[in-house]
């Protein structure tokens, strides 16, 4: 088994993650890898059925993978026997991860207090009852719930879907995660306060160097929050195209990519009643049941090429510096061989 | 077809007028006033939008507009007129049995969840059958040519859709086949709320594209009801800012978003990140909305307005024009606002200056 480079806090290595049953099975997640590092933001976008949030929960420990491997801190997750490995507890405080829906992800009957201090409490985090709640206090503090008094002894459906995230956030901190995955954490959230609490996630970057792997499908969003980080395109299971955020959002290199930015409706009329379009050869995502052969892509792709494209899959390889696509096409374009 | 209720005369293509109206929800805890004196007029071939964040009551105004709301929901004032060769309709004094045949054939409404507003055990051919018994008076040959129809003009390809069942449908189709489903008797209006809401990236740009070609080629009016200023963006003659149960900002798009004159559709504006823009006054607004059983006193958005004087917290403005007569929002700190607008003006005098040479 080999180890992670130790580059990376954690790392993704070949992920494959299937569904279904004998007779039918899907594959959400078809042969990813990839790694992130401390401190560092990295965002997963695309589509609905992409398989961005299976691995999304593959990376958090919540789903065990098909096959590949999942390293923390150069250590496998997962045993040869595909058991939790020895340092499993160690991944499972280090990596925490925040749920889309703050309306079902906190419990209807518990106090915000009970929330967070529970695993504080649970994990010997808090000595007693006092050190619980001071932590409780200063981690509502720090999601920036205050004055705390007001929030303590509410319920969560006393809460609005923004504070109801933050406390969610600050469940996650109780751990003292090196890591977060979050899933589509403001996409439930209103607009009106949505870019507040992206600031406090990046604040808790900048302040506990938390690492972040998020996950949207709101290109505005990735672009806001991993302006410093990367951006990793999924569809139908595979990353098409990973890049530092500034050359993806400016510059593209996967059809897919562009086709995606093209789209995106903006909230500025002059702008987005003019923008340049990509123009698609199908508006059906294929299903996950009946892929296409060669690039996935290609049934869309305004650029296919037949005979390459239907044919012959692309792999995911470097195309300058730290940035990655997999396209014949593209790879031709930037010099690479695909 | 009954005759319409009253009879007052109006010389203009207005299909839809709507008066002071009020919508209450009475709960446990008291009276929700979900909409608080809304007022405003729909023109043939326009589209307006109406934005606001959840719980601003923008659709329980969609609701009331066809007489949908719940039980619990009550209507103490107010006018909605729809207009037909010059006769107006009064809906609200309808009898259940004559709003069935007006739901649909004047105005049409496309709910939200496009997975959740089919029967599952139906086949598309069933669900649009039913549709028209229920609102029309076609003949079942009749119902299946139109629907033919509209169905490839949402770019579908009808033999395969229409003998589908729901679930072997993907959400954008679903959405288009509701959408074909809306035209089915011709109304002169159609209401949309969060049309593209749950659509991914690719599928909203589909149904953004095909509402811009209905708009121009149906020529029937539209009322979007959105948190989503975007789509706003994309598709509104007229925006309509919402807060609190009431319209605080109304005017042609572009005033709205190169121009605004209220500190929410401002805050509004300055909250969402682009993917072409920089983050440079991208801010939230802080606090939430008010509980509209106990909303505060004075302007329902002072607890949270960086504008805030002492007569905001005292008296509530009204709608007034500014700008021109089609300009109209209810601020008293209008001037303030609009200095805190010269970057988005300067945006837009660019676009003009670009489009000029």
């Amino acid at each position: 088994m080999n180890a992670g480079s130790g580059e990376y806090l954690i790392e993704a290595h070949n992920l494959v993650r299937q569904f279904g049953s004998r007779r039918e099975r899907v594959t959400a997640v078809d042969d990813i890898s990839f790694g992130i590092r401390e401190g560092e933001v990295v965002c997963l976008v695309g589509e609905s059925g992409c398989g961005k949030t299976t691995t999304g929960k593959m990376i958090a420990g919540l789903l065990k993978p098909t096959s590949g491997q999942v390293f923390y801190m150069g250590k496998s997750v997962w045993n040869a026997k595909g058991d939790k490995g020895e340092d499993f507890k160690t991944y499972r405080l280090g990596v925490q991860i925040i749920h889309q829906d703050p309306y079902a992800s906190l419990n209807p009957s518990h106090t915000i207090y009970k929330i967070i201090s529970a695993p504080l409490l649970h994990h010997k985090l808090a000595a007693n009852t006092q050190e619980a709640l001071d932590r409780v206090i200063e981690l509502l503090t720090i999601v920036g719930l205050s004055p705390v008094e007001d929030f303590l002894y509410k319920y969560p459906h006393q809460l609005s879907g923004g504070q109801r995230q933050r406390v969610s956030v600050a469940r996650a901190l109780t751990v003292n995660p090196r890591f977060i995955v979050a899933d589509e954490a403001v996409s439930m959230v209103d607009v009106s306060i949505r870019v507040g609490l992206l600031n406090m996630m990046a604040n808790l970057k900048r302040d506990l160097g938390v690492t972040y792997l998020f996950i949207t499908h709101d290109l505005a969003v990735a672009k806001f929050f991993a302006w410093e980080g990367r951006i990793a395109v999924m569809y139908v299971g595979s990353i098409v195209e990973f890049a530092s955020t500034p050359q993806l959002i400016n510059a593209p290199l996967h059809p897919y990519s562009k086709a995606l930015l093209a789209a995106v409706p903006e909230a500025d009329p002059e702008l987005t009643r003019h923008k340049q379009r990509v123009e698609l050869r199908s508006q059906d995502i294929p299903s996950l049941l009946a892929l296409p052969g060669g690039c996935r892509f290609h049934p869309r792709c305004p650029y296919f090429e037949p005979g390459l494209c239907d044919v012959k899959r692309p792999a995911l390889l470097p195309a300058g510096e730290n940035r990655y696509v997999a396209c014949h096409i593209a790879a031709r374009e930037v010099g690479t061989q695909a | 077809m009954k005759k319409p209720q009253t009879t007052q005369q109006m010389g203009t293509q207005v299909p839809l007028t709507v008066e002071d109206l009020w919508v209450e929800y009475q709960i446990e805890r008291g009276v929700v006033k979900a909409v608080r004196g809304v007022s405003f007029n729909l023109a043939k071939g326009e589209s307006l939008a109406l934005i606001g964040e959840s719980g601003c009551g923008k659709t329980t105004l969609g609701v009331a507009l066809i007489r949908l709301l719940v039980k619990a929901a009550r209507i103490p004032k107010g006018e909605i007129t729809y207009w037909r060769d010059n006769q107006g309709l009064d809906v609200l004094s309808l009898k259940e049995s004559e709003l069935r045949r007006f739901r649909w054939r004047e105005c049409a409404m496309v709910f939200q969840s496009a997975l959740n507003a089919f029967n599952p055990v139906l086949r598309i051919w069933d669900q649009i059958l039913d549709t028209s018994k229920a609102h029309g008076g076609m003949s079942r040959h009749q119902v299946r040519e139109r629907a033919m129809q509209l169905l490839e003009y949402v770019q579908l390809d009808p033999r395969r859709v229409i003998d589908a069942y729901p679930h072997e449908l993907s959400g954008g189709m679903r959405q288009r086949v509701l959408l074909a489903m809306s035209l089915l008797l011709d109304p002169q209006i159609l209401i949309l709320d969060e049309p593209t809401t749950a659509l991914d990236i690719l599928t909203q740009r589909t149904i953004i594209d095909l509402l811009r070609r209905l708009k121009e080629e149906m020529g029937f009016a539209m009322l979007f009801i959105s948190h989503d200023l975007a789509t706003a963006a994309e598709l509104a003659d007229r925006v309509a800012t919402m807060y609190a149960g009431s319209i605080v900002e109304m005017g042609p798009v572009e005033d709205i978003f190169y121009r605004p004159a209220h500190p929410y559709t401002l805050g509004l504006i300055r909250a969402v990140p682009t993917v072409t823009g920089d983050f440079e006054n991208l801010a939230s607004i802080p606090g939430a909305p008010p509980d509209l059983v106990d909303p505060p006193p004075g302007c329902k958005f002072h607890p949270r307005c960086p504008y805030v004087t002492e007569q905001c917290r005292v008296k509530e403005p009204q709608l007034e024009t500014h700008y021109s007569e089609t300009h109209s929002v209810a601020c008293f700190n209008v001037k303030r606002v609009q200095q805190d607008t010269l970057d988005l003006q300067e945006r837009y005098a660019k676009y003009a200056g670009g489009k000029a040479q």
